[in-house]
């Protein structure tokens, strides 16, 4: 199967005025249609920002220096921005973290989802109309006729987010970006978007980028995963071997940071008890070190860890860690 | 053995313009030993950052009593309210709005004592050095500004400045919910060891189960300002009883299950106002469980042992939809 989006080799900088500071360093990403690829990493580690520059929406001197981003066979880095104006929104759209900042306070719900339809679609008013409402019956949200007027700020958090789901899936897009859907969200909520995500790409086929911190988000979703950090891709493969097997130091450590529930007669195993750290953090902008970005960080690394560029490591047909001890026994303190 | 910190009935309502009442914290009790921390979880808008705030007297509670050691926290006022807060101390969620942005490092954690007048003047700067050293910060950063630390970092200091006064209890407000889960755990270990340590008592809030579990010695689960289910944290974990303690529990996500993905025990709809909660069961609204007698009659808090106190009329009687639980039951 091909992929319908395929990010190859994307770099993007940031012009501080003084010199361009790398942001991203050759991240390669592919989403399959019906799947969902879970991109992972702390805060600074580039989700965001890869997010930004498939949808073309990267921050003023913010640029994509290398590589290349394909939507169904359509260069998008070669694409103008009346071209990038028609695809936003119809074939691919985007999911924002915090549902209260991402709507137009002083728009209906109507109005919010009939724009996006009427835009591309060229749909009457009154046929736009009965798609958002079939939209509004799709996320399930309660009385949807009585919705349509309300605006923002009278909807719960939960109920913003699947007006912002609605609204991105309206037009019916090849690829839906999700960037934290569900941070701002309370659990039991979340647990009914995810569901609700699911139900929705069964039936539309959408390939879904979820980006996440949440290794736990990450189990529920995601069909493949790419961990970034400082700007790399540094492991990719199914979610599985990821989560099963993880390759690479910074996973390992993701996951021996989360904490777990532990149900049943798991609750009182002292055993599982620990929580495993990674010390410091992510290296700011700019003070990526040279040779491996983790190395600072990671209890494995050695001299050549400081000095020499990582090799791509395939641990399995495609699964990969850019590491130089990537099979290392022993997990991150 | 007589509880570090007793709270009793605790109310705690606002008024509104409108005239009516929002009904935040509505009769909460527990105690917390020496030495534990209690965690108190639930979502947004169920009262506990509330609980947090009247514990620490930000917020004045309309009814009940909270006892800290010898002192009635509810009754005073004033200068001899003042005069026990070191013993409290609090911790808040956002790192970046509690600290004052123009407040160097080092003045921002010697605050306290200067205030309060604690130990000798020129003891002080020395004492601010300890505590950098003990959350795991150099004292040269003092004289840095907030900006100039990390989230992380800066959850540390706020953890220093709650400790300068060697309290006997510390109130954290979802202390670790703002920072990523790499930082979390460094914050957690933090935590952790520094109770160890000076055997100190916390007050826990979050909305992170795992979390609570991983830190708690009792937890309390809290619903539209009540709570509905508490319980030593090995007996909660192990044997829930309260379906809204199991609905949180089956919505907690894990790296290492994907096999509950799409079949798991979920709940529908969101938590009502707390400004017309239900008369009877507050959670009945959404409880797959609820009968007629759950929208009537107002479940009492019913102990099973052990200090596991539910708030439900099938306590017990139900089997859990996790099948971890089902297990042990």
């Amino acid at each position: 199967m091909d992929p319908v989006l395929e990010v190859k080799d994307l770099k993007v900088g940031v012009d501080t005025g003084k010199s361009v500071q790398s942001v991203l360093d050759g991240v390669s990403l592919r989403l399959f249609p019906g799947k969902t690829l879970g991109v992972v990493g702390e805060s600074g580690c580039g989700k965001s920002m890869t997010a930004l520059a498939t949808m073309g929406l990267l921050p003023d001197r913010f640029a994509v220096t290398g590589g290349s981003i394909t939507l169904a066979g359509e260069d998008l880095l070669a694409a103008k921005p009346s071209r990038l104006r028609q695809l936003r929104g119809n074939a691919m759209s985007m999911i924002f973290q915090e549902p209260m900042t991402a709507l137009n306070p002083v728009l209906t719900v109507e109005r919010q989802i009939t724009e996006v339809i009427e835009l591309h679609q060229k749909k009457s008013s009154a046929e736009a109309r009965e798609i958002a409402l079939e939209m509004l019956r799709a996320v399930q949200i309660p009385g949807p006729e009585d919705r349509l007027a309300a605006y923002p700020h009278e909807l719960s958090g939960g109920m913003r987010q699947r007006v912002m789901i609605a609204i991105a899936l309206a037009c019916r897009p090849k690829v839906i970006i999700a960037d934290e859907p569900t941070t701002a969200l309370d659990v039991t909520v979340q647990a009914q978007i995810f569901r609700l995500l699911r139900d929705l790409q069964m039936q539309t086929d959408t390939a879904i980028m979820l980006i996440t911190h949440d290794l736990g988000a990450v189990a529920e979703m995601a069909d493949d995963v790419a961990v970034l950090y400082a700007g790399k891709c540094v492991e990719s493969g199914t979610v599985e071997a990821i989560l099963g097997a993880p390759a690479h130091p910074y996973t390992r450590g993701l996951m021996s940071c989360t904490p777990r529930l532990r149900l049943g007669a798991a609750a009182n195993d002292p055993q599982a008890e620990g929580l495993g750290e990674i010390p410091g953090m992510v290296p700011p902008l700019g003070r990526f070190p040279k040779a491996c970005r983790f190395a600072p960080r990671c209890a494995l690394a050695d001299d050549r860890c400081h000095t020499d560029t990582p090799p791509t490591y395939e641990t399995a047909p495609g699964h990969s860690a850019l590491c130089w001890k990537p099979t290392a026994e022993k997990a991150v303190a | 053995m007589k509880p570090l910190l007793d709270v009793r009935d605790l109310k705690v309502h606002f008024p509104l313009a409108s005239g009516q009442t929002v009904h935040a914290v509505d009769g909460v009790t527990f105690s917390v030993n020496e030495g534990d921390s209690f965690g108190i979880v639930g979502e947004s808008g169920s009262g506990k950052s509330t609980t947090a705030q009247a514990l620490m007297r930000l917020v004045d509670p309309v009814a009940g009593t909270m006892q800290l050691e010898k002192h009635d926290l509810s009754s005073l006022d004033g200068e001899p309210l003042r005069t026990i807060r070191h013993m409290m101390q609090m911790v808040f969620q956002d790192p970046y709005s509690s600290l004052n942005p123009r407040l160097r490092a080092g003045q921002a954690v010697r605050e306290p004592l200067d205030l309060m007048g604690l130990g000798p003047v020129r003891g002080r700067e020395n004492r601010v050095d300890e505590m950098f050293r003990q959350v795991g910060l150099h004292p040269d950063a003092k004289r840095l500004f907030p900006h100039q630390f990390s989230g992380g970092q800066r959850q540390r200091l706020c953890i220093a400045r709650a400790m300068v006064t060697e309290p006997r209890l510390i109130v954290c407000d979802e202390p670790v919910s703002a920072l990523d889960v790499a930082i979390q755990a460094q914050i957690l270990n933090l935590l952790k060891r520094l109770q160890k340590d000076k055997r100190l008592t916390y007050v826990f809030i979050s909305h992170d189960l795992a979390v609570v579990q991983h830190i708690c010695t009792h937890v309390a689960v809290m619903y539209l300002g009540e709570f509905v289910e508490q319980a030593p944290t090995g007996q909660l974990f192990a044997a829930a009883k309260h379906p809204y303690t199991w609905s949180l529990m089956a919505a907690a996500l894990s790296p290492d299950d994907r096999s509950r993905a799409g079949a798991r025990f979920t709940v529908t709809g969101e938590p009502p106002s707390p400004i017309n909660p239900p008369k009877a069961c507050r959670f009945a609204g959404r409880c797959p469980f609820a009968t007629d007698r759950c929208r009537t009659e107002k479940p009492a808090l019913r102990d099973f042992g052990n200090g596991h106190r539910v708030a439900c009329h099938y306590a017990g009687e139900l089997t859990p939809p996790l099948p971890e639980l089902a297990a042990t039951a």
